[in-house]
């Protein structure tokens, strides 16, 4: 029965060796060439203004999740438009049981403060 | 109505949807209830979990799919999703008087303890996969927020911030093992992909996923080598939750466990064996043994906790529906020691003790007969010493696992629980026969002498008069697909 678990062994050790075989290879082949440019983060495109260790406020990570949470919704409601034909009434019900459970949450952390700004 | 969905189906799955209910309703009752009041909202709880209790009733010997295949709804799903709510209610009734202690407000406390029920009843009723993956998500969520919820507490956050780092990654592998069996079978439905695989000769892709999946499920449960997290996130989490999270995400994923592989890979049945025999005997051995050296309590009830997991799954190995009927039996009756157990401690938390050291047990007896004893039948039954639960729940184990013919299991299993109770009994002294004591008298209120209570009459009940779990029990298991019993490990 263990002979079974060989081809796995295989799979594991190509997969470790391509990593590290790309890895120092393009180590090796590549110029060593760097300039100022060259060891700067890749910001998009963009030229850095500031070092990217600062502080900001933890309140992003709020309004970041708040808003990935109503987008996420958005998300769901594209294809149920696209079909809605079909689904009819029963469709609708449904989309009005999601987006109220949402609208429970938005209560609940808008009652909560989460959406002021101290 | 779209096709393959009809309104039977949400008749089924009325117990998910009033629990969904009650969730919602202790949401917005916590920001509509003056601060004062907010001490009604773990009686809304406990309404939210009769209604949902109650409303199982009507699928009492239910035994159907719904919509597509996603969810069966049979008394194996029944057998568990009365357990979870059973322990989320007793974990409620302590939690009371700890969040007071604590100084934390309750909050989102028990709209997260039932979302958490709510998937670990979606886990044991899914067929699929993704049902399963979607119920396992929810509950791993709300624990993680759970586990951190004492704020100012660092080792609090330090216990959310392990759970949910090892968490997401555990599941990661789950998934990726979840993946493999899907893309070798086409489906992700464990009945149709048992079928599919049967008869076909050994993939090794479908070894790998095997691998892998045990590796996630053996994190969730807290298996050796996968328990790394077990004690620091159950010493740091507040202690109902840790009770919560050592019972109802325990026994959910073996529910899930006993699903994946016993429904969905039957044919597979010598490798997982194989492994399970490993981990069953590794787990054994590293959590008792371990546990002899703690002095928190706390942190020696995660290594037993993990201990108990490894005598779980001996009637996994075994296989057979003895194997599953005393798998059932045992975590029925360990949910039931287990939160008695945490109930002690949170009964010895006050204002000027921490109480999860043992020697805040030291005299307890004299200040507290009733805890005492209640803590004494708790140990025992922890330790497997008749007439207690734990001593029938032992021996269905053991004796499935003599019965399927893997009689070192039951060797190891047995010499395995004799060290246990070395440190079980240690606590016993110290309650008994050391006479020093520590801080202000440890009181029990209403709602605490309630929880031991249940948890001492139910340890006792089930040790003198197993016969009606048993049956109970066999009945639930006989509606999971059976193994056939292989030669391999013999």
């Amino acid at each position: 029965m263990l002979s079974a678990y060989i081809p796995i062994a295989m799979f594991v050790a190509v997969a470790t060796g391509f990593a590290i075989f790309t890895i120092v290879f393009s180590n090796l082949l590549h110029p060593h060439k760097y300039n100022k440019v060259k060891l700067e983060p890749y910001e998009c495109g963009i030229e850095p203004a500031t070092d990217a260790r600062d502080r900001y406020s933890i309140r992003y990570y709020l309004v970041a999740m708040l808003f990935v949470i109503f987008d996420v919704e958005t998300v769901f409601m594209f294809p149920w438009a696209v079909i809605f034909n079909k689904l009819a009434l029963f469709g609708l019900i449904e989309m009005m049981v999601f987006i109220f459970i949402l609208v429970v949450g938005y209560y609940y952390a808008w009652q909560k403060g989460a959406l002021e700004w101290v | 109505m779209p096709a393959g969905i009809s309104t039977s189906d949400f008749y089924y799955i009325l117990p998910e949807l009033v629990l969904t209910a009650g969730a919602l309703v202790v949401l917005i009752a916590d920001v509509l209830l003056p601060k004062d009041r907010r001490a009604a909202l773990s009686w809304v709880t406990l309404i939210a979990l009769g209604a949902t209790l109650a409303s199982l009733a009507p699928f009492a010997s239910t035994r159907v799919e719904i919509a597509h295949g996603l969810i069966a709804v049979d008394r194996f799903a029944l057998f568990f999703k009365i357990l979870f709510l059973v322990a989320a209610a007793i974990t409620v009734l302590m939690s009371v008087r700890y969040l007071e202690v604590e100084g934390a407000s309750p909050g989102e406390y028990y709209f997260l303890i039932l979302c958490a029920t709510l998937g670990m009843m979606i886990m044991a009723g899914g067929i699929d996969l993704v049902t399963i993956f979607i119920g396992l998500e929810t509950m791993a969520v709300s624990f993680y927020i759970l586990a951190g919820f004492i704020k100012p507490s660092q080792r609090s956050n330090e216990a959310a911030v392990k759970y949910f780092l090892l968490g997401a990654f555990s599941l990661g592998i789950l998934l990726y093992g979840m993946s493999l069996m899907y893309g070798l079978s086409g489906t992700t439905n464990l009945r149709v992909m048992a079928t599919r695989f049967a008869g076909q000769e050994q993939n090794p892709l479908l070894v790998l996923a095997v691998i892998l999946v045990v590796a996630g499920v053996g994190f969730k449960i807290a298996a050796v080598p996968f328990h790394m997290w077990a004690p620091d996130v159950y010493e740091g989490a507040p202690t109902p939750i840790t009770a919560f999270l050592s019972v109802g995400s325990k026994a959910a994923s073996f529910a899930m466990l006993l699903r994946i592989f016993v429904e969905g890979l039957p044919a597979m049945s010598g490798d997982w064996r194989l492994l399970f025999y490993v981990l069953s005997i590794v787990t054994m051995t590293v959590g008792n043994f371990a546990a002899v050296t703690q002095s928190n309590l706390k942190r020696m009830l995660a290594y037993s906790s993990i201990a108990h997991a490894g005598y779980v799954l001996i009637g996994v190995v075994a296989g057979t529906a003895r194997g599953v009927t005393a798998t059932l039996i045992y975590l029925l009756v360990y949910s039931f020691m287990q939160l008695g157990a945490f109930a002690v401690i949170v009964l010895l938390r006050r204002e000027d003790v921490v109480g999860d050291e043992l020697k805040d047990f030291s005299g307890l007896h004299v200040r507290n007969p009733f805890a005492a004893f209640a803590m004494l039948l708790f140990m025992l039954s922890l330790g497997g010493i008749p007439p207690t639960a734990g001593f029938m729940g032992k021996f269905w184990l053991f004796s499935s696992a003599i019965d399927a013919g893997y009689y070192w299991l039951a060797v190891i299993g047995v010499l395995n629980s004799a060290v246990s109770l070395y440190y079980y009994v240690r606590v016993v002294v110290f309650m008994y026969l050391k006479k020093e004591t520590i801080g202000s008298e440890p009181k029990a209120t209403p709602a605490l002498a309630v929880t031991l209570a249940i948890a001492v009459a139910a340890t006792l009940i089930l040790g003198v008069y197993p016969r009606l779990l048993f049956e109970v029990a066999e009945a639930s298991a006989r509606t999971l697909g059976m193994v056939p019993i292989t030669t391999a490990l013999r």
